[in-house]
């Protein structure tokens, strides 16, 4: 029973977990705007969270268990079950083409990394409202009247 | 919660870009000055950024690595008054490039208040995550 109330958020965590993988990768890229050879990368949102819950298409259910993703601090860290890291439960990463060549073999395109910093900060907050709605349905639902 | 890590990276950045608006700034301070009896006068410095990748993939700060020195040969004046002439009465200048030197802070400033913008955007995130939950 308790299962059935708490299924609906881990969704919306996930999410929220990724958004915030995106948001520090985005800040990577603005970081090293100025690194000679730094290769700009992102992530594909909606494929990884599809991994990450494990959903196939939009008409099978979201309640899904959550997938932690651990962090490889070191080469010879493996993940949960023995897997190598960075083998499923991470979003795989892919490299941003440079939109205009540069001298100094920096692919990062700062309106690009902007324009998507933005966008992710919209997004973040929009799932931490969605989270913020469910408690306050759940507790609406539980308070006795 | 993976971001505040956000604050590692972009303080790197601010802290590499602070450090670039520095030389620039010693640079421009040197732009006019002459070589003393040594015969060698100052040299324009550059910053070297490198990437340090930050524990997680795709974590990646900023370091200052190095301070290269431009080897260049500094502008030389036909000037036979001057103090610091050498004995042909040439007055070897420092081999700043004043203009280069305002491209280069222009650029700095920009990419240090982008940083900073980061760093106020993932504050504001986290704080509005600290509030979850809580009816208001």
């Amino acid at each position: 029973m308790l299962n059935r109330l708490t299924d609906t958020l881990n969704f919306q965590a996930d999410a929220l977990t990724l958004r915030s993988e995106r948001q520090r990768l985005i800040a990577s890229n603005i970081a090293n705007a100025d690194t000679p050879n730094y290769v700009a990368r992102d992530f594909n949102f909606a494929e990884a969270l599809r991994n990450a819950t494990g959903v196939k298409s939009t008409g099978e259910s979201t309640l899904a268990p959550v997938k932690l993703a651990p962090a490889a601090t070191h080469g010879a860290h493996l993940g949960l079950n023995g897997q190598p890291l960075g083998s499923k439960d991470q979003p795989d990463m892919n490299y941003a083409l440079a939109s205009q060549t540069s001298l100094d073999s920096n692919s990062v395109d700062m309106d690009r990394e902007r324009a998507n910093f933005a966008d992710n900060t919209v997004r973040y907050e929009a799932t931490l409202r969605f989270i913020n709605a469910q408690v306050r349905t759940l507790n609406t639902a539980i308070t006795g009247q | 919660m993976s971001m505040f890590k956000i604050f590692n990276v972009s303080g790197s950045a601010v802290s590499a870009q602070s450090q670039r608006l520095n030389v620039v700034a010693s640079n421009l301070a040197n732009a006019d000055t002459v070589a003393g009896p040594d015969r060698s006068a100052y040299k324009a410095r550059q910053v070297v950024f490198t990437t340090v990748p930050m524990g997680e993939v795709g974590t990646a700060g900023v370091q200052v690595t190095q301070v290269s020195e431009d080897n260049t040969p500094g502008r030389r004046v036909l000037d036979p008054k001057h103090p610091q002439a050498d004995a042909d009465g040439y007055v070897t200048y420092s081999n700043v490039n004043a203009v280069e030197e305002m491209v280069n802070m222009i650029s700095a400033s920009r990419s240090y208040q982008n940083n900073i913008e980061v760093m106020t955007t993932a504050k504001s995130l986290l704080m509005k995550t600290l509030q979850m939950g809580q009816s208001s």
